[in-house]
């Protein structure tokens, strides 16, 4: 991490980035919902296939869900091929994507230890390590004394009720800074014509001989040719408008920062046993996560216990932190498979595409996933990386199980 | 942190309480007559409202029995708790 002050590399505060239109009485393609999903699927049919006559609708107002909500991090370090696929596919785009935006979004690639408390965890972790080497994606085992040196903060005692045993490295991985890959996702869009409506809440989805023809919205109806659902924690709400059921539940998914401190936290450090994942942001707060609240919510709060248990997590592992103030603290909501994969691709509906079920990991896979269910819409077929996350692999039972690397408990 | 009220017990903290997903799934009749999304229903598919859920819970640090309540996902408002002889609440 550069010795400079916390904040110095921040870019200056942004001017109008999109302008703010009234939607038009029709589009080729509508993209319900305006996070970073949405935003990126709607860049890449302007940018990769020229589909320029596209509207993101957002109920709210832009990147304001989960996008403003989650903890940033990036790695591609998943077990399965198929997952390893799709989120290494991201991370390639990740490393070029400032330059492709032609917009600041703060990749800062300091690397990501996943920390092994048990024999188990040993096992599981160098297991996922070699799976890693095999897909060409960058992955080593490191002791404790390799923790130590990593993240020289991170409590390595013998004597604590979990000790870190070693963790999974993946160099490559690290955080950006999640408004800036929104802002620079809108910027881009809206210059190649995409029409970015906010404040536009989809209340219906109109189907015609089993096609889609149009949304209906609190501005009025949209005729749309295709719409692509991207709607993160409400996807169920939405696809039942189109008439379908998704595997699906939503959960209150909690993380906090603390006050801005001097830079003492070099890389990203995460817990699945004891949970708590914890990065120091480009600012200076520790963003530090939890798992998922247990029952299924759509409030954007969950409980005070589970804040209680990531702070003890996070206490017996950074003793450093004991003197640091929790500033504020706030929940998104995710959307959880039974497999923890992600479901991406053609619905029971023509034209109607969808992309959710990314739980507790969409945002790592937001340019990724952007390209891929951009593909998916315009050719009306599945991008290959895509191909494995269907909705049919719940009766087919080809499920790709990433709860093991999927890293936050649900 | 919020007050559930167990039928057995009143109301205790929410760490005291285990949740258990969606109530009223019933284990198919006749299994075999089951086709593949029939079972994909049964194994994967939930109720996920934006509203209304009656889901089970379980005392696990007090009585350790299990009940069923009618909770709002929007606000966690505890619309109707009851026992799972009991019928499902009408919530107006």
């Amino acid at each position: 991490m550069n010795p400079t002050a916390p904040g110095a590399d921040l870019p200056e505060h942004p001017d109008f980035l999109w302008d703010n239109p009234d939607p038009k009485r029709s589009y080729d393609v509508v993209v319900v919902g305006g996070g970073g999903h949405g935003l990126a699927t709607a860049y890449y049919l302007a940018k990769v296939h020229g589909i320029t006559n596209v509207a993101v609708l957002e109920k709210g107002w832009l990147a304001g869900g989960n996008m403003a909500r989650n903890t940033t991090i990036i790695r591609s370090n998943y077990l399965w091929d198929e997952s390893s696929g799709i989120y290494e596919h991201s991370l390639k785009l990740w490393e070029g994507l400032e330059e492709d935006l032609g917009y600041p979004i703060l990749f800062s690639q300091r690397g990501v230890l996943n920390l092994a408390h048990g024999l188990q965890d040993v096992r599981d972790s160098v297991r996922r390590v070699e799976a890693n080497k095999l897909n060409g994606i960058d992955a080593e085992w490191v002791d404790a004394a390799g923790v130590k040196e990593i993240c020289p903060i991170v409590n390595t005692s013998p004597d604590v009720r979990y000790p870190v045993l070693g963790a999974t490295y993946q160099p490559r991985a690290g955080i950006a800074k999640h408004d800036y890959v929104a802002w620079g996702f809108a910027r881009a869009a809206a210059a190649l014509g995409v029409d970015l409506i906010q404040d536009c809440e989809v209340t219906g989805i109109e189907t015609a001989a089993g096609r889609v023809t149009a949304v209906d919205t609190t501005r009025g109806r949209i005729a749309a040719g295709k719409v692509a659902l991207c709607a993160a924690g409400h996807s169920s709400v939405v696809a039942k408008m189109a008439g379908f059921d998704l595997p699906l539940v939503s959960h209150p998914l909690q993380a906090l920062v603390s006050e801005l401190l001097e830079p003492v936290h070099p890389t990203v450090v995460m817990s699945n046993a004891v949970h708590v994942y914890v990065s120091q942001a480009h600012k200076g707060e520790l963003v530090m996560g939890a798992g998922i609240d247990s029952y299924a919510g759509y409030g954007q709060r969950g409980a005070f216990h589970i804040i209680e248990d990531q702070m003890a997590a996070a206490l017996e592992l950074f003793p450093v932190f004991a003197r640091a103030h929790l500033l504020r603290t706030w929940a998104g909501i995710v959307d959880v498979t039974p497999d923890a994969s992600p479901i991406v691709g053609l619905t029971p509906v023509e034209n109607l595409y969808l992309n959710c079920g990314w739980g507790t990991g969409g945002f790592k896979a937001t340019p990724g996933v952007g390209d891929c269910f951009a593909h998916t819409v315009a050719k009306g077929k599945p991008h290959p990386y895509a191909e494995p996350f269907t909705l049919d692999r719940f009766t087919t039972g080809a499920l790709v199980d990433e709860h093991g690397a999927a890293a936050v408990a649900h | 942190m919020q007050l559930i009220p167990c039928p057995w017990c009143g109301p205790r903290e929410e760490t005291e309480f285990h949740y258990g997903g969606q109530a009223h799934v019933a284990y198919p009749q006749d299994p075999a007559a089951l086709s593949d999304e029939d079972w994909a229903k049964f194994v994967f598919f939930r109720a996920n409202p934006s509203g209304p859920l009656p889901e089970r819970w379980t005392h696990s640090a007090g009585c350790r029995r299990w009940f069923n309540a009618v909770r709002d996902t929007r606000t966690h408002d505890l619309l109707a708790v009851y026992r799972l002889d009991e019928p499902r609440p009408v919530i107006p």
